[in-house]
């Protein structure tokens, strides 16, 4: 749908962004703080003047050769993270406010029809003559998409549009976003430094660090095959070890592992490279050692002591340290927890990745 | 390790509490008919000191030099500037204090005592000097003057502290405590430095005040600057040495301003990073309480009770009431009105682009408008005076004695208030909004005017409601400037003060009085901002 290379201020925050968003799709933006995602999303609503590149809209051209489109005339729509109601109207009035101010009378009627629909969409029929100051943060953040929604436009910009909100509110505010926009066929970009949110709520899912999208694509790709080691540590937990390649294998300190090449697919690296494998803890099974029957760890497994848990609920991270010493961290389901200092077994389930040592 | 210092300064650029800034007011530039109104405004806004500079430049150095040679200027400058010394050094010493019984200890009737505290800022001076000689005719000179000087000008010091007090925190005092200093080392490690910056913006206020004060020391017979520019003007033969008496009282204003600005800006250097909760102890007073009412309740006492309960005493005498005209008494109070609504409606009209720019937008450029915004801030009224009339009957000798000149001169002495409240008025509405409503499909004016226009909309008309109460009491600008045979209420009770028919001049003070009453009693919500509005 578009195609942005954005540098812009004194020192650019943003270096040379490029993103190509499918109509109708949502795209979560993730990234760390200030790397440079909400100026991003104010740059796509034409908030904050580009310094460079060119900027589509669907087929409208709105930023080019420092020509830049007004955010008035863009026809998106923009849900900040205070919800921003004008507190001086109404619920109705705010969003009624996005159908335009002129010749009031002639679009009244109109109006009340386009307005009754949108509260009925978000829910909040009841509350259409309270004042912002009467409304929750969920509330608040329905209307402030209502608002959004009203005219029509082609994109809907959320900027961190549940940051506020508490984690239950959050995650059915998030499903009822995704259906809204999706029976509207509205494409959405959302801003988020939640990656868990970003992974659940979005089909695709832009990663991005130091004003650049290091990966763009689905949010499985995106966790399964991180670009860099740095993606794959923020989208999810990680271990990392080091190892060497030897015919489609790593071999280290967890053994032999099936491996595939980060940086291309099908294509390998030579042998005896160094590399480094990115595991992910829910990849290491464990099994507890009895060491009464005295039976030596194979190659399916190597020997490990739990050295600390972190306890989480439905499930739980546990360090373990190889006989080697080498650390790593597994998560197991919380029913089947181990102590620490039980002796376990480790294996790995499925492919691994291998990634060029840096430097 | 490069990548993780560059992350870490990432993260300092960003303020805490936000994942990113809601606002880059750095990548913002300000929109061209924005700019170019508040430059305007700007220019309009520095006529009289242009004028003035520009009168004195052209009388040629020789003049110059044989009027400073005068035996008379040693002597009024050291006069001058003695009397702001001692005076800001007595509102510091009083108003501290003060403002930390008010803000830190447990207090009885703390909410009256808290009005009592600013009251004394609807007094003019002339009005409290004169209520203090009718008591006590034998008053003059220095000692008199730095006495009502004090007691009238102590809340510019005590409400700034009382706010930063307010806002500030105990934890650094307590932290200090903890590390083995004793409370008084803690206070001056802890307390003291959230406070410095507002005692020096209260102390600089009290300075430019007694610099402008004219009514008070003319009273008292002590000469300084202003009551010498008033003579050299009034004897008329030589008009260039009033105005060169007028630019050197300017560079000395000028001089406290540019003092002041140095001093707050490595203050906030220093103490910029004081972060946290703002949460403090109160103390209990336990023994200290009476003493501590005595010393709250002396500044308002002296600086509004006695001279009103001598003026009121006045007033119901037999002899005052035969000799008021209430005809004329009418006519004085409606004068009044209307100059001093015609001064606010200037003064918000050339501050209203200074103010929303100065709110939304940050480089150079707009600091140095801003700055010249607040300039008239060290422009003594009679100055201004002295300058518009020069100006009005060599420019436009069509406006020479109307009541348009005086307002315009009312708009710019007093634009700085309007400023302060524009400004922070706008500040308050979340940029959040206004970038909604560019969004849904509003245009830069029409989202000012819906949006940010419609909700500062009561701190805008606080801030004309200030402009118009002080304007109502100014003195030495309006004795220049006002139409021949158009008395205010500020004219009527000076001219009768001069004459020492003090009886005839109670009822005049006492609407003057009433008539600002009535503003300040809308203000007293937005009154607590008053003193932090002019000193920003």
């Amino acid at each position: 749908m578009k195609d942005v290379v954005v540098g812009y201020g004194a020192e650019a925050v943003l270096c040379g962004v490029s993103l190509e968003v499918p109509d109708g799709s949502l795209v979560a933006i993730v990234g760390p703080s200030g790397c440079g995602k909400t100026t991003l999303l104010r740059t796509i609503a034409g908030l904050i003047r580009a310094r460079s590149g060119e900027m589509r809209l669907g087929r409208r051209m709105v930023t080019t050769h420092g020509i830049h489109l007004a955010p008035e005339k863009r026809r998106i729509g923009w849900v900040p993270q205070d919800a921003a109601l004008f507190p001086h109207l109404t619920v109705a009035e705010n969003i009624a406010f996005g159908l335009g101010g002129g010749r009031r009378a002639a679009r009244r009627a109109a109006r009340e029809d386009r307005v009754r629909h949108l509260l009925e969409l978000v829910g909040l029929s009841a509350l259409a003559d309270r004042t912002p100051a009467q409304l929750s943060g969920g509330q608040a953040q329905r209307v402030a998409l209502a608002r959004a929604l009203a005219s029509g436009p082609e994109v809907v910009l959320m900027d961190e549009p549940f940051g506020a909100l508490d984690p239950l509110l959050r995650g059915e505010l998030r499903t009822e976003v995704r259906a809204l926009l999706a029976a509207e066929g509205m494409t959405g970009i959302l801003v988020t430094h939640d990656q868990a949110e970003a992974l659940s709520i979005a089909d695709f899912v832009a990663v991005m660090k130091d004003g650049e999208i290091l990966q763009f694509g689905p949010p499985e790709e995106v966790y399964e095959r991180p670009a860099t080691p740095w993606v794959a540590t923020f989208v999810g937990d990680s271990v990392f070890l080091p190892g060497v390649w030897r015919s489609g294998e790593v071999h280290g300190a967890l053994g032999a592992l099936t491996a595939e090449w980060a940086e291309a697919p099908g294509d390998t690296p030579a042998d005896e490279t160094r590399v480094t494998v990115l595991v992910r803890p829910e990849q290491l099974e464990l099994t507890p050692s009895r060491p009464a029957t005295g039976f030596a760890p194979d190659h399916a497994g190597l020997a490990a002591t739990v050295t600390g848990v972190s306890y989480t609920g439905h499930d739980a991270l546990l360090q373990l340290a190889l006989r080697d010493g080498t650390s790593v961290t597994a998560r197991v389901a919380a029913a089947g927890l181990l102590p620490v200092g039980a002796d376990v077994v480790v294996g790995v389930r499925g492919r691994v990745l291998a990634y060029p040592n840096a430097g | 390790m490069s990548q993780r210092v560059d992350e870490r300064v990432a993260e300092l650029a960003v303020p805490p509490g936000t994942d990113e800034p809601d606002t880059e007011p750095n990548s913002k530039r300000p929109p061209r008919v924005l700019l170019l109104l508040a430059v305007l405004a700007c220019a309009i806004a520095s006529i009289p000191l242009v004028y003035l500079l520009v009168r004195v430049g052209s009388s040629g150095l020789d003049e110059i030099v044989a009027v400073l040679g005068r035996p008379r200027i040693p002597r009024l400058l050291l006069n001058t500037v003695t009397l702001a010394v001692s005076v800001t050094a007595a509102s510091v010493l009083l108003g501290v204090p003060t403002a930390f019984l008010l803000a830190r200890t447990r207090i009885p009737f703390r909410g009256l005592f808290t009005v009592l505290a600013a009251l004394p800022l609807a007094i003019p001076s002339y009005l409290a000097a004169y209520g203090w000689l009718s008591a006590a005719p034998a008053m003059q000179g220095f000692w008199a003057s730095l006495l009502v000087l004090t007691l009238v000008s102590t809340p510019y010091v005590t409400l700034p502290v009382m706010a930063a007090l307010r806002a500030g925190t105990t934890g650094l005092d307590d932290v200090a405590r903890t590390l083995g200093r004793s409370a008084w080392r803690a206070f001056w490690l802890g307390t003291w430095p959230q406070i410095r910056p507002a005692t020096l913006a209260g102390g600089l206020l009290v300075c430019l005040y007694v610099l402008s004060e004219f009514g008070a020391v003319a009273l008292f017979r002590y000469p300084v600057l202003t009551t010498a520019i008033q003579q050299a003007y009034g004897s008329s033969f030589n008009r260039n040495y009033a105005a060169i008496l007028a630019t050197v009282l300017v560079l000395l204003a000028m001089l406290v301003v540019l003092a002041e600005q140095t001093a707050r800006g490595r203050a906030r250097r220093r103490f910029g990073a004081v972060t946290g909760i703002a949460r403090h102890r109160i103390a209990g007073l336990g023994r200290w309480t009476a003493p501590a009412i005595a010393l709250l309740a002396v500044v308002p006492a002296f600086a509004v009770g006695l001279p009103v309960a001598v003026l009121f005493a006045r007033l119901f005498e037999a002899e005052t009431l035969r000799a008021l005209d209430p005809a004329e008494l009418g006519q004085a109070i409606l004068n009044t009105l209307l100059l001093s609504i015609g001064g606010a409606v200037i003064a918000v009209l050339l501050a209203l682009p200074i103010g929303a720019l100065a709110a939304r937008y940050r480089g150079r450029l707009v600091r140095a408008i801003e700055s010249l915004g607040y300039l008239a801030l060290g422009l003594p009224g009679i100055v201004v005076g002295l300058s518009l009339v020069f100006f009005s009957l060599s420019v436009l000798p069509a406006l020479y004695q109307t009541g348009f000149v005086l307002a315009f001169a009312y708009g710019v002495l007093f634009m700085p208030k309007a400023i302060g409240a524009i400004r922070s008025a706008t500040a308050q509405v979340p940029t959040s909004l206004e970038d909604v409503a560019r969004t849904l499909g509003y245009g830069r004016m029409q989202t000012w005017w819906l949006v940010t226009a419609r909700l500062a909309r009561p701190g805008i008309f606080a801030g004309a409601l200030l402009v118009a109460v002080t304007a109502m009491k100014e003195l030495p600008a309006t004795l220049l400037l006002r139409p021949t045979g158009t008395d205010t209420l500020a004219i009527e009770l000076w001219s009768r003060t001069d004459v020492s028919a003090y009886g005839a001049a109670a009822p005049y003070a006492a609407a003057l009085i009433l008539v600002a009453a009535v503003p300040a009693f809308l203000l007293s919500g937005a009154g607590r901002g008053l003193g932090r509005g002019g000193a920003s």
